[in-house]
């Protein structure tokens, strides 16, 4: 349903992804890992036009998009259909709980508020917050508040969530109920594009994995060959230093 | 003090009080929501970097916030020969609500750009168009942040209405003058209208205090866990 070829991109002439090309299915939990500074959020940035790829083609859908040139109305047109969680959540700080998840329904696709709310509503249950609806974002805890990101991106019904990094700005004992939250919803077939340091989900809940060094994609494949036998060294090597509570 | 004095500010304090509630407090109103309507527009305009409008704009800050306030009441009403159009009420309501304007823009560019770009990205993120994220994400938490240095600016704006009784506008300051002018007690009438403006900001201060508690739900952290 995605699938990215030759996708590049460079800050101010330093090259930050070179020739990225990567195929998502219905369905699929792709998990990049790779070292700090790969490139990792920036590919998914690029993927969700927050930032602009300098070269590149994407098939979305039954659509094709020159990167180079895709239009707004476009852009506007894929963000309708995708999900995006963000490492520090996001959250509207001026809106409630609810009201985060109702807003992409109401404003931008002009649902009644009625079915808004009955639609955010099981959106918060689904993340077990529905207790929460009327808080603020101050008023949750970070896990809470990544879990209100999630129902907010999954109340619209987006054809692809990409998660950058939902759990490393949590604390140790919050981590655990996000990715339950996400285990939940890679179960229900939710197609997601996971940009992560957790292992153990990596190769637990994804389908496959791409591995990025460099603004390289250096090695993808389905997870289970790739845990159990990387074939690039710099991927074992890699997978080698990760430090003791990384490790799987 | 003298039974005189007293008996002069008691009969005074009325013909004070009434300049104040029919000229004074309306200039204020209604030149600082005309200043409002500048102030969002002209911050926004800057904060979407449009060109050439920008520019204009920035220009007008640079103009009015570099000039006298009572130098600019003198261009537009002796200068301008504004009372040749207007009452003198409505001149001044015009030259402080540009003035007014400049620097209350300024405080919403600020509290714009203080806004977390990730607002603006989240906002993207569920589909919504700038206009929208503008209008229902940034521009309220803007306000909200610049809600204390523009209560501070309205309360300045009160005293500075003084002034418009330089181009004859019959307001609290003026009315005293013309009260010493009978009795001559300077001292006593214009401790007397110092009062009374205190009065208003105390009140003004108050109202922003109420404000800012309704303000507040979402940047307050005591609720939390509650
Ligand atoms: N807006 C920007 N301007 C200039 N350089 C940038 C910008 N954003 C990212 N970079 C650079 O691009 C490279 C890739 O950054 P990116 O954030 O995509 O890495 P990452 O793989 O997500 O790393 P991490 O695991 O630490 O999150 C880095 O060298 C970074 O300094
Ligand atoms: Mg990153």
């Amino acid at each position: 349903m995605l699938e990215v070829s030759n996708l590049s991109k460079s800050f101010g002439g330093v090259p930050v992804l070179r020739n990225i090309s990567l195929r998502v299915d219905k369905g699929d939990v792709t998990a990049v890992i790779g070292p700090s500074g790969g490139g990792k959020t920036t590919l998914l940035r690029c993927l969700n036009f927050l930032e602009r790829a300098d070269e590149g083609q994407m098939v979305f859908g039954e659509n094709t998009y020159n990167l180079r040139n895709v239009s707004k109305h476009d852009i506007a047109a894929i963000r309708m259909r995708t999900g995006f969680v963000f490492q520090n959540f996001n959250l509207f700080s001026n809106k409630t709980a609810i009201q985060n998840v109702t807003e992409g329904l109401v404003i931008a696709r002009k649902m009644p508020r009625e079915k808004a709310n009955d639609i955010a509503i099981r959106a918060l249950e689904r993340v077990g917050l529905k207790e929460r609806a009327s808080y603020y974002p101050n008023q949750l805890s970070g896990g809470q508040q990544q879990r209100v990101a999630i129902a907010r991106a999954l109340a619209t019904e987006p054809e692809i969530i990409y998660f950058d990094e939902p759990t490393s700005a949590l604390d140790p004992e919050l981590i655990g109920e996000v990715l339950a939250v996400m285990r939940d919803l890679a179960r229900s077939g939710m197609t997601m594009l996971v940009v992560t340091h957790e292992m153990r989900f990596a190769r637990d809940v994804s389908s496959q994995v791409i591995f990025m060094e460099e603004g390289q994609i250096i090695e993808s494949g389905p997870s289970a060959a790739f845990f159990a036998a990387p074939r690039e060294a710099r991927t074992q090597t890699f997978l080698r230093n990760l430090s003791a509570e990384e490790k799987i | 003090m003298s039974e005189r004095v007293w008996r002069i500010l008691i009969e005074s304090f009325p013909k004070i009080l009434l300049p104040g509630l029919r000229m004074t407090l309306p200039l204020t109103v209604i030149a600082f929501s005309i200043a409002m309507v500048i102030a969002v527009i002209v911050a926004m305009v800057q904060y979407a970097h449009v060109r050439v409008l920008s520019q204009v704009f920035r220009a007008y800050i640079w103009i009015i916030r570099g000039t006298p306030l009572l130098v600019q009441l003198f261009v537009v009403f002796y200068g301008l020969r504004a009372g040749y159009y207007m009452s003198p009420f409505w001149a001044a309501v015009l030259v402080f609500s540009i003035n007014e304007g400049a620097y209350c823009a300024e405080t919403m560019r600020g509290a714009l750009e203080a806004v977390p770009v990730g607002q603006i990205e989240a906002g993207y993120c569920v589909g919504m168009s700038y206009t929208q994220i503008m209008r229902r994400i940034v521009l309220p938490q803007a306000l909200r942040t610049a809600f204390p240095p523009l209560s501070n600016s309205l309360i300045s704006m009160v005293k500075d209405t003084s002034l418009a009784s330089n181009i004859t506008v019959a307001e609290m300051f003026m009315a005293t003058q013309r009260i010493n002018a009978r009795y001559y007690e300077p001292l006593a009438l214009y401790l007397e209208v110092a009062v009374i403006y205190l009065i208003f900001c105390t009140l003004l201060t108050w109202l922003q205090r109420l404000g800012e508690k309704k303000l507040s739900a979402y940047t307050k952290k005591e609720a939390r866990h509650a």
